[in-house]
């Protein structure tokens, strides 16, 4: 007896082929040309995330010209804070300090930011002040130097 | 204040005791509860076309096609919750062309595709290709072109090829019921196999997703066969609804037992985890765990099928409580699917405080989104059941 292959499955199979050769060419046209190049990713995209501007200049960057704030920066609770992180990105005015002025926070929510009273961080930590309480109505920076915080003004 | 650091300040006066930053916003919003609701219609309405098909229960017969149309409306639709859940929907395609072996949701691509295109897909063609052979010769225009294509060109209906649709549709059946179980079980071996979360990391949800998928899919086919006869101004069977009441019974009991084993087994071993769990369920969670899923959705449709098996005077009266009862089990599987996405988002992996969740009504990952993807695969069921008629194919001897 001759062996039988149903109608259906040749058909079946023809469609299976087709659906699976489109996929296989999709798939060619559609991976990126440098997917796969150092790892499980397009390697392009390590050049295009070399591309964004530089915002943070690093302290040191900083230290070069203010090295009085260095001084005093590493005298006190703050040295381990980075200049940027209060005064914001700083590369614009590392290049051109003349025309483009850092951030200068001021004012009690600023400083509140990182201490104001809040049961989940630690005393011991950090200090933590409840801003309603503590000499209303003043600025931090009227008594507290934020570069030296424990060397108060008069 | 912009728009993105006011929502957060909204949710964060929310917050409860501590959490880390990124928890304070849930990443996986009302879209993921939607996905393997729909997902596990699609495996329980199939697993209840395959008991008619495999194990033969005649009685079952007039649901069995409703059962397979349905389960593909679903199916088509499954994905959609999750790419429009993407920030980039448009690249949403990448995880097909570039799968990465690690990633349990890229292979989850690949099980869907199974799924669709080697058991649905061609279980209704074998079953349907005789009738649109049929059809393709009877009807005029458009319609006979679009039969004409759907049988792919084989127009062959000597009874030895029909006797090979039937062997093969039944071996499909075949492939298709550990497929079925495949298809739910993995998705709830995504949320299962997270380790870092205590609420979802189980051996038992996989299974549990299973079996919760079955009661849903069940309860599904149940409501449909019963709107479409009311629609086609046909009587129910009220066998029929005797018999998916029995099945929807039984897995629901298993269903309940599961789900209790796996609580009870948290309970006992008592981790470190279980105390925050412990002030989910009686809090967050109180309203949609017990009242929801626990109530609603198991409890009284349990009692009710008790007592319909039992009942059997006023007809109109045991249909009317079929009808509530498959609409009670979807909302209560609806309800476990929110238990379990947007439980397990809700504590922070400190395990010292909670995060809230609003769920938003506009928006691509909005409550307005979800309603669209459950509404649209009645639509599609519509379509599909004008295009396929089970009621019209043409009769074959057994």
């Amino acid at each position: 007896m001759k062996f039988y292959i149903p109608p259906q499955i040749t058909r079946l199979a023809l469609a299976f082929a087709i659906f699976i050769t489109l996929f296989l060419v999709l798939r060619h046209f559609l991976v990126p040309k440098t997917f796969g190049e150092y790892g499980h990713y397009r390697g392009a995209s390590l050049i295009d995330n070399a591309q964004p501007e530089i915002h943070y200049a690093g302290q040191q960057a900083c230290f070069k010209c203010h090295q009085d704030i260095e001084d005093k920066k590493a005298q006190d609770v703050h040295s381990e804070i980075h200049c940027e992180t209060c005064h914001g990105p700083g590369e614009k005015h590392v290049v051109l300090s003349k025309t483009e002025k850092i951030l200068k926070p001021a004012g009690r929510e600023f400083c509140g930011s990182c201490h104001v009273i809040n049961a989940g961080k630690q005393k011991s930590m950090i200090n933590q002040i409840d801003l309603n309480k503590h000499n209303i109505g003043k600025n931090c920076i009227e008594c507290h130097n934020p570069h030296q915080p424990w060397e108060m003004k008069k | 204040m912009d728009p993105h650091f006011q929502h957060l300040y909204d949710i964060l006066a929310h917050a409860q005791g501590y959490i880390f930053p990124n928890e304070i916003d849930l990443q996986w919003g009302i879209l993921i509860v939607v996905y393997p609701f729909i997902t596990g219609l699609v495996a329980g309405a199939f697993i209840l076309a395959s008991l008619e098909r495999v194990f033969k229960v005649k009685i079952l017969k007039p649901t069995y096609q409703i059962a397979l149309l349905t389960a593909l409306s679903f199916l088509l639709v499954a994905t959609m919750p999750l790419i429009s859940h993407l920030s980039q929907p448009q690249r949403a395609y990448e995880i097909m062309i570039t799968p990465h072996s690690s990633s349990a949701m890229a292979i989850f691509g690949f099980v869907y595709l199974w799924y669709l295109a080697v058991v649905l897909l061609l279980e209704i063609w074998f079953d349907y290709r005789h009738s649109m052979v049929v059809w393709s010769n009877e009807k005029k225009g458009v319609m006979k072109w679009i039969y004409k294509i759907l049988t792919l060109g084989v127009n062959d209906i000597s009874p030895r090829t029909i006797h090979w649709d039937r062997k093969l549709g039944y071996i499909i059946t075949i492939v298709g019921i550990p497929s079925a179980f495949i298809l739910h079980g993995y998705v709830g071996f995504i949320f299962g196999s997270l380790k870092a979360n205590p609420w979802w990391s189980s051996p038992l949800i996989p299974i549990i997703f299973l079996f919760s998928a079955m009661v849903s899919g069940i309860a599904l086919v149940m409501l449909v066969y019963m709107i479409v006869s009311y629609l086609r101004k046909k009587a129910i069977d009220l066998n029929v609804l005797d018999a998916i009441g029995k099945y929807l019974f039984f897995i629901l009991i298993l269903d309940f037992t599961l789900e209790s084993l796996d609580q009870i087994h948290r309970i006992y071993e008592a981790e470190e985890s279980f105390e925050i769990i412990k002030l989910l369920v009686s809090g967050k969670l109180y309203l949609t765990l017990f009242v929801a899923q626990g109530l609603i959705g198991t409890i009284i449709p349990l009692i009710t099928l008790v007592f319909l098996q039992f009942y059997k005077h006023k007809i109109k009266l045991q249909k009317t409580m079929y009808f509530i009862v498959s609409v009670l089990v979807l909302i209560g599987v609806y309800s476990m699917r929110w238990n379990v996405v947007i439980g397990g988002q809700l504590f922070s992996k400190s395990f010292s405080g909670f995060t809230s969740f609003k769920v938003g009504l506009i928006g691509l990952d909005g409550t307005l989104m979800a309603v669209f993807w459950l509404v649209l695969p009645i639509g599609i069921l519509a379509f599909l059941l004008w295009l396929l008629p089970p009621w019209k194919m043409v009769k074959e001897e057994d």
